[in-house]
């Protein structure tokens, strides 16, 4: 067991990621992610990568399509703001079938919104972020722990599926302190090979590294293509964890910062008595629909916690509809933060008297 | 025999016709052909291969890549 | 019999999509023509634009990424880090580079950045129907500027090789055009002496290369050659606009 060490959520990722075998990161500053490019600014150098500061959030996330690319593991980091000038080069990499890993620690919008924490980018993040048919596999941690293990993994499953991979986190997890340990640790020298990057054609044949298709039945077929990876994933790679489902009457979900604020919701309301239980979706892309599904075979009532005013809330809906089930919303939004005793509120309000 | 010596070579598939390399041959021996190759375009040809002095002038100024210089031995 | 001239081996054989007579092509095999003689096509990794030259990862034979409009300096940026001991080059048209991409190209530029831009000047946007570019002459009329280009509304022709001769990242700078063989020759010296500069690291490389556009300028190819001399020369003069000495 690697010893645990205090690292804000932020650094800690940053570290995840060189330990991922990462030694590109391209990324521009903006509030609340600023330790996670300052920390590789000195770190990557160490191990003999390469930190740059690009000159804007639309030339970082080029950057990062050109060393994805050239077969480089690579990563940048944004917050709602600058995810928005992200997607232009997401979409890119997305359609190139390229593997690299955004970051967004969400902050309050519409616009320039505010700088404290929020989920307000959900629809963004899982419904396509850009122009163009594709999705983005999205990771949504709720400590600093699970974002340093799920860093790692983002870097595998991007290389497993040629896909951007998202970690969806919020500023709370990313400034929040917490003990972490690092587990694993990848030889950069060990990772897959790209036969398909442009690193020079020595001896083989040219390749091209592109998005566009100008004749619609290839493009179609592309689309396909891109289709068939994402059922591979709503298959293979659905991330949850449930809690109390046996006995529940209510469901909470909730995922990230709302999550852990819930759990706690979630054991004051069984203290009084009520039997409260809690899906936290770890993949927000692909949505764990099939156990919300379920679940809702038996229980009336979900209660969808959210720092937004009602995003991820219409998937479960659409995960429920087949049984009817009531789905409640609870949500604080513009980087107001909810309370246990709020979301405590909202169970007594649809639990009855009990 | 050497009236078959072809000095410059033009790919009449290639070419699109653009006049370019006429009006920069310094023997005059290209001109746009009456016949049209497979994309609609009168393609250059050549009047006179004898008098190609393999300057590679219409070579370089060709924006098609259609034409090949050859100089005997 | 020997041959003199032929399709540099850096070109695949696929016919360009451009129209009769426009000068892409030419400076196409310029780039091609280096690559051969520099014995780099299997070190060199093109980034092409959006625009005309949109494809042309097609046409070179050589690693390609297709960039999207403007950030080709960004994606080559990305590349080189990745691959510092590998050449990359981006070609853009006025449109991507001197107007969406300024950005991109300014800082790549100022990072002295060790790649090599060829900066395809045609002062139009070609691929989308002639609109008004930044490069676009004063009175200059396009199907944006239908009555000719004017000062007050649209302001005046950029000139981003000026501009980015004063950046200290520049190594090489130079403007060129390929409207006669002359020209044409001093042009593929120019894109040699770039590339060559890039395999001695000496930092960020850009040849403008004056080009036109029969299509959108609505003249025949020869007779677009002679406006490109008559009305390109004037506001963009050839020349060397920035060369790195030794020692510095």
């Amino acid at each position: 067991m690697a010893k645990k060490i205090l690292m804000k959520g932020n650094e800690a990722i940053a570290e995840a990621a060189v330990k991922a075998g990462c030694r590109y990161f391209f990324g521009y500053p903006i509030t609340p992610q600023n330790e996670l490019p300052a920390y590789l600014s000195w770190r990557l150098p160490e191990v003999g990568g390469v930190f740059l500061q690009a000159e804007s959030e639309v030339a970082a996330s080029n950057m990062v399509y050109g060393a994805a690319g050239a077969g480089a593991r690579v990563m940048t980091s944004s917050s709602s703001p600058g995810i928005s000038l992200k997607a232009e080069g997401i979409s890119y990499i997305a359609g190139a079938e390229l593997p690299a890993v955004i970051v967004n620690m969400m902050r309050g919008g519409p616009g320039l919104g505010g700088i404290q924490p929020a989920q307000s980018d959900y629809f963004q993040a899982t419904k396509g972020m850009a122009h163009g048919d594709f999705r983005l596999f999205v990771l949504a941690p709720s400590s600093v722990q699970e974002a340093v293990d799920l860093t790692i993994d983002a870097f595998e499953l991007a290389d497993k599926y040629r896909n951007p991979v998202l970690l969806l986190a919020d500023g709370m997890i990313g400034q929040m302190m917490e003990p972490v340990s690092f587990e694993r640790s990848i030889d950069p020298d060990d990772l897959p090979d790209k036969p398909w990057a442009t690193d020079g054609a020595e001896g083989r044949e040219k390749n091209i590294i592109n998005s566009l298709s100008l004749d619609p039945a290839e493009l179609e077929k592309h689309n396909q293509k891109l289709k068939e990876k994402y059922d591979q994933m709503e298959k293979e790679e659905v991330r949850y964890e449930t809690y109390y489902l046996d006995d529940a009457d209510i469901v909470i979900v909730a995922y990230g910062t709302s999550a852990r604020i819930s759990l706690s919701a979630m054991e004051l309301a069984r203290e009084e008595g009520y039997k409260v239980g809690l899906i936290r979706p770890i993949t927000l892309f692909p949505f764990p629909k099939e156990i919300i599904a379920k679940t809702s075979e038996k229980i009336d009532d979900f209660l969808t916690v959210e720092m937004s005013t009602g995003q991820m809330v219409e998937d479960v809906e659409l995960a429920v509809c087949a049984n009817n089930s009531s789905v409640h919303f609870y949500g604080r939004t513009g980087g107001m933060i909810p309370t246990p005793e709020e979301i405590l509120a909202e169970i007594k309000k649809i639990g009855g008297g009990k | 025999m050497l009236a078959d010596i072809k000095k410059v070579v033009i790919d009449r598939e290639k070419c699109k016709g653009c006049k370019l390399c006429t009006t920069v041959c310094p023997v005059s021996i290209l001109t746009i052909s009456e016949e049209i190759n497979s994309h609609g375009y009168h393609p250059s040809e050549v009047t006179d291969q004898s008098d190609c002095i393999s300057c590679g002038q219409c070579y370089r100024i060709c924006p098609d890549v259609a034409i090949t210089i050859y100089k005997e031995d | 019999m020997q041959v003199v001239a032929k399709k540099p081996d850096s070109l695949t054989d696929k016919d360009f999509h451009y129209c009769p007579g426009c000068t892409h092509g030419i400076i196409h095999r310029l780039v091609a023509e280096v690559m051969d003689e520099l014995d780099i096509r299997e070190k060199t990794i093109g980034i092409a634009p959006v625009g005309c030259s949109v494809l042309a990862y097609e046409y070179f034979d050589c690693d390609m990424q297709e960039a999207s409009h403007g950030r080709a300096p960004a994606v080559a940026t990305g590349v080189k880090r990745v691959h510092p001991d590998k050449v990359v080059f981006t070609y853009q048209g006025d449109g991507d580079l001197a107007s969406i991409g300024t950005a991109e190209i300014v800082h790549a530029a100022n990072r002295g950045e060790n790649i090599t831009t060829i900066f395809v000047n045609n002062a139009i946007y070609g691929m989308t129907g002639g609109q008004m570019a930044p490069t676009t002459l004063l009175g200059q009329k396009t199907t944006t500027s239908p009555a000719g280009r004017k000062k007050d509304i649209a302001g005046s022709p950029i000139k981003i090789s000026e501009m980015l001769a004063v950046l200290d990242g520049a190594a090489y700078i130079e403007r060129v055009s390929v409207h006669d063989v002359k020209h044409i020759i001093k042009a593929k010296k120019a894109i040699k002496k770039a590339f060559k500069m890039q395999l001695e690291g000496k930092g960020f490389t850009m040849i403008e290369v004056l080009s036109t556009c029969p299509t959108n300028w609505g003249i025949e190819p020869v007779e677009a050659l002679k406006w490109l001399e008559e009305n390109m020369i004037p506001i963009y003069k050839p020349q060397v606009l920035k060369e790195a000495g030794e020692g510095e």
